[in-house]
């Protein structure tokens, strides 16, 4: 393995995950307030508001980095680390490109990018006790319960997808759509045709694990104030922000490479995927992330007990019949 | 693949890891740069919208997620022994399809025991 060609894509993420927070920040606050019959930001950077996130960012930077006197202050410093760290070990995991433009490449990397997901529930829980506050701490309980309930039906609907390809590497899980063809079909088509509900049982879960109306409970703003961040001030604040936007992306991301068939598209011929690969899988992705906020600006939010039951009543029971279903289907093929 | 390089395609994991930790390090440290530092006792008191903070810090309150804690716990254990299964599923029989039905459907029992029990429900 070549460490330097690693480094040069270690590189190139330290660099991404903020471009990818800024592009969808700018996205979110644009799409939203159009929904809402609302220009949004329009004076910053001259164009259209396109300056508005910078702006908000170095207005951040200079915040005073307040610690309540109370708070148990080593957990209360290190929890945005914690998010952090999540965030960028799923980014790490996402194929952005035919082999050498993705950066680990690994047997388990599906797995290893749901458990990578998972470490954002400790940081978010270790946010909430921390901080003395009672607010912080419900929306911590909140935020927690809610990652947990809504983190089974993601696992659950990426089994189905690991059933077809019969692998757990994201590149080879591409690789397998771009050779299936349901029924004889003469093109191959990706996962999202034959794993329709497991992939609307991904975006609902997806929309749940990144605290989206209708699942925004632990920051309801009405009842909780700021939920788990609102003891938080200046840049470790904004971390919890930009975090939450970077997982956005990496979320669609990764339902993209599942069930849209990743940087592949049909048709193109392999070596042209070099180049052709990253923007099909930009391109998908924006679809997906639109999907994520026009759902958050659809519906109005769920209550804390009906979110539970949704999860365990509903989507589980859904996806574990998937899983169900897609063994028949691969033992009758 | 031989052992080592397995291992070293997982140090790749722990580097990015730290890349993580360095980027919160650098990011933090620029802002204490920047940053004013003009503390005061109503600055570092805690929110609580604008009145004095009433009763202690860690106030009590119910806990109704244990219970779904254990239900994670129980439906956790079976992600890590399904994905296994699913990987090789194409190349095994009907027997091994049957018996992931009836390992999934003794956990489904324990999830219908908790809904039939009322813990999804307290309004």
């Amino acid at each position: 393995m070549n460490w330097w060609a690693f480094v040069l894509r270690l590189l190139v993420i330290a660099a991404l995950i903020p471009a990818a927070a800024y592009v969808l920040g700018y996205t979110f606050l644009k799409v939203l307030a159009h929904m809402q019959y609302r220009l949004g930001p329009m004076e910053a950077g001259r164009f259209h508001g396109v300056g508005q996130l910078l702006a908000d960012g170095l207005k951040f930077l200079q915040k005073e980095d307040l610690v309540p006197d109370k708070a148990d202050r080593p957990v209360f410093l290190f929890a945005p680390a914690v998010v952090l760290v999540g965030v960028v070990l799923v980014f790490m995991t996402i194929p952005f490109g035919p082999p050498p433009l993705n950066i680990v490449n690994l047997d388990s990397q599906l797995f290893v990018m749901l458990a990578a997901s998972s470490l954002g529930t400790i940081g978010v829980l270790m946010a909430g006790w921390s901080s003395a506050n009672k607010y912080s701490m419900m929306g911590g309980f909140r935020a927690a319960g809610q990652l947990l309930a809504y983190e089974l039906p993601l696992i659950l609907a990426a089994v189905g997808v690991v059933m077809q390809a019969g692998t757990l590497n994201l590149d080879g899980i591409v690789e397998a759509q771009s050779q299936f063809h349901l029924f004889g079909t003469a093109i191959p088509i990706p996962y999202v045709i034959p794993q329709i509900i497991g992939f609307v049982v991904f975006v609902i879960a997806s929309q749940a694990e990144l605290s989206q109306a209708p699942f925004d409970m632990p920051f309801a703003e009405s009842e909780l104030v700021a939920g788990f961040t609102t003891e938080y001030s200046g840049f470790r604040y904004l971390f919890f922000f930009l975090a939450e936007f970077a997982s956005n992306f990496a979320f669609a991301a990764i339902g993209a490479t599942l069930f849209l068939g990743g940087y592949w598209v049909p048709l193109v011929p392999e070596k042209a995927l070099w180049i052709v690969g990253p923007i099909a899988l930009a391109v998908k992705i924006g679809v997906l992330v639109f999907i994520f906020f026009w759902m958050r600006s659809t519906y109005p939010r769920l209550r804390e007990d009906q979110l539970q039951r949704f999860a365990w009543k509903w989507l589980i029971p859904i996806a574990l019949v998937n899983i169900g279903l897609t063994g028949v289907l691969k033992v009758v093929a | 693949m031989p052992i080592d390089a397995y291992y070293r395609s997982y140090l790749q994991v722990a580097a990015v890891g730290l890349l993580g930790l360095g980027l919160f390090g650098a990011m933090i440290g620029l802002a204490k740069v920047l940053q004013p530092r003009r503390l005061s006792d109503l600055k570092s008191s805690i929110y609580e919208c604008g009145v004095e903070p009433l009763g202690d810090e860690w106030s009590q309150s119910q806990v109704r997620y244990y219970v779904f804690a254990l239900l994670f716990v129980v439906f956790d254990v079976e992600a890590i022994f399904v994905f296994p299964w699913a990987v090789i599923m194409g190349t095994l029989s009907w027997a091994a399809l049957v018996e992931m039905v009836i390992f999934i459907l003794i956990l489904a029992v324990a999830l219908l025991y908790a809904v039939r029990k009322g813990v999804l429900r307290w309004i």
